[in-house]
């Protein structure tokens, strides 16, 4: 076998269209999962069991099972069902971009408000009991000295998460998505050559993943003015 | 005729789990005095103080606080505790906000002032503690004395009525303990009301009208500075006395 160096060089340029949609989906998931992850941590983490206890079991359910088979349930199980086929939503279920989105969200909400969790149980109490006695109410004391200290102390396991979020969006192309490894999958078809052009997919990853480890640094330094 | 008292605490219990915090405490703090709660750790002092603002809510007995009957009710609990100071043994300043915006928060939030205004009360108890330089300072930026001023001047910003003190000075090596009680009697001579937990007791002696002392959970002898720590009449009092004063 010959490693052809070149190929993998003319390879890049094809692969940077499946870029767009590699970007697309990742922000969009990422974005609507964590804002999804407030909601269900803020609920997670009520006294009320009705209200935490259905937060539990969603959580188990998608760190408990592959994002390729929830990924497969909305793409190729969705569409069995009467009520999604006949009504108002199967405009969106029938679109690969939109199952893909939808069942990356609905993964990151659910480990992101585990996340979001950790920090909030990782601030001190005293700084809540410090509000309470100034007369704040619960929802002051939460906006406004609860959530950020605990967005801090997310940071590095959410870093960590938008990273894994970047290569979960690589099964896209199992539902025939064209993004980068999509993209990939279709030149390795036509041209019999894996290893260059997986490779040539791979590189563009790890770039990707370099300004995504150091951006988060950025922002870390930034806030890290302060400790806690 | 004499004023009601500003804090009227009447047969209060309090009970963590079997463990039973706070046994019977009765106790009147007139406007204006000057408190010293003493004791042994474990002895109820703490939780006392803490039930006063609500952050700890007690089973049985009445606490009445400016007037308002302190309930579990967190809309009741809040109201009377935006007249209420409170001063933590760890400081509690929040670590994400400089020293002036730890001072202006809860007066926007709470007291709804406009922000120069909040500004110029904020300014106004740094430079009153001593430590206006520090402003623009985040709380990690400062010694443990500094930090424990900036927290007096955070609650005096919202000019409560009465001042709680939770072992200020526990958490503090020696050598920053005479700045933050030198505060505290600077706001004592002030005519300030408060109740301040300490194991000071020479700040007790000059500055206390009354001195109590709680032993597991209740109230074992309360007196003036100069009966209490020359003429103690409970023999757990003798005991305690000695052993914080003997070194």
């Amino acid at each position: 076998m010959t490693f052809e160096i070149a190929l993998l060089i003319e390879s890049l340029p094809l692969l940077l269209d499946g870029l767009v949609l590699t970007l697309k989906l990742w922000v969009l998931a990422l974005s609507c999962g964590t804002i999804l992850a407030v909601g269900l941590v803020l609920l997670r983490m009520s006294p009320k069991s009705y209200l935490s206890w259905p937060v539990m079991a969603y959580v188990y359910f998608f760190r408990g099972t592959p994002i390729l088979v929830q990924l497969f349930v909305v793409y190729y199980g969705f569409p069995q069902l009467e009520i999604i086929r006949s009504g108002p939503l199967w405009v969106f279920f029938r679109e690969p971009f939109f199952c893909a989105w939808f069942a990356l969200t609905l993964n990151i909400a659910a480990y992101t408000s585990e996340i979001f969790r950790g920090g909030i149980l990782g601030v001190n109490k005293g700084l809540v009991e410090a509000s309470r006695a100034l007369g704040m109410t619960y929802a002051q004391t939460f906006r406004k000295v609860v959530a950020p200290i605990a967005f801090k102390l997310s940071l590095p396991a959410y870093s960590n998460e938008m990273v894994s979020v970047l290569k979960a969006t690589a099964l896209a192309s199992t539902v025939t998505l064209l993004d980068v490894t999509g993209v990939a999958r279709k030149i390795v078809a036509e041209t019999f050559a894996p290893y260059e052009i997986f490779l040539s997919a791979a590189l563009i990853y790890l770039v990707l993943t370099w300004f995504i480890q150091n951006g988060v640094r950025l922002l870390e330094r930034r806030i890290s003015r302060y400790a806690n | 005729m004499k004023n009601p008292p500003v804090i009227s605490l009447k047969n209060v219990n309090k009970h963590f789990g079997s463990f039973q915090a706070l046994r019977n405490i009765s106790l009147d703090v007139q406007e204006g005095q000057r408190i010293v709660v003493c004791g042994p750790s474990g002895s109820g002092k703490s939780t006392m103080i803490r039930c006063i603002n609500g952050l700890e809510h007690h089973d049985e007995g009445t606490i009445m606080v400016n007037g308002h009957m302190m309930t579990s009710d967190e809309k009741i609990a809040n109201l009377i505790r935006r007249e209420v100071g409170m001063v933590f043994q760890s400081f509690n300043l929040f670590p994400h906000l400089k020293v002036i915006d730890n001072l202006m928060m809860a007066q926007r939030l709470v007291r709804r002032k406009s922000k120069e205004e909040a500004h110029e009360t904020g300014i106004k108890y740094l430079e009153r503690v001593g430590i206006r330089a520090q402003a623009d300072k985040f709380p990690n930026q400062l010694s443990g004395g500094q930090q424990q001023r900036v927290a007096i001047a955070r609650a005096l910003c919202m000019n409560p009525k009465v001042m709680l003190f939770d072992e200020p000075t526990s958490a503090l090596d020696p050598e920053m303990i005479s700045e933050v009680l030198e505060v505290m009697t600077e706001l004592a001579e002030d005519g300030m009301t408060m109740i301040c937990v300490t194991h000071e007791m020479g700040f007790a002696r000059s500055v206390a009208d009354m001195v109590v002392f709680m032993d597991q959970g209740e109230i074992v002898e309360m007196g003036e500075p100069e009966t209490f720590f020359s003429n103690p009449s409970h023999e757990r009092t003798r005991k305690f006395l000695d052993q914080i004063i003997s070194h």
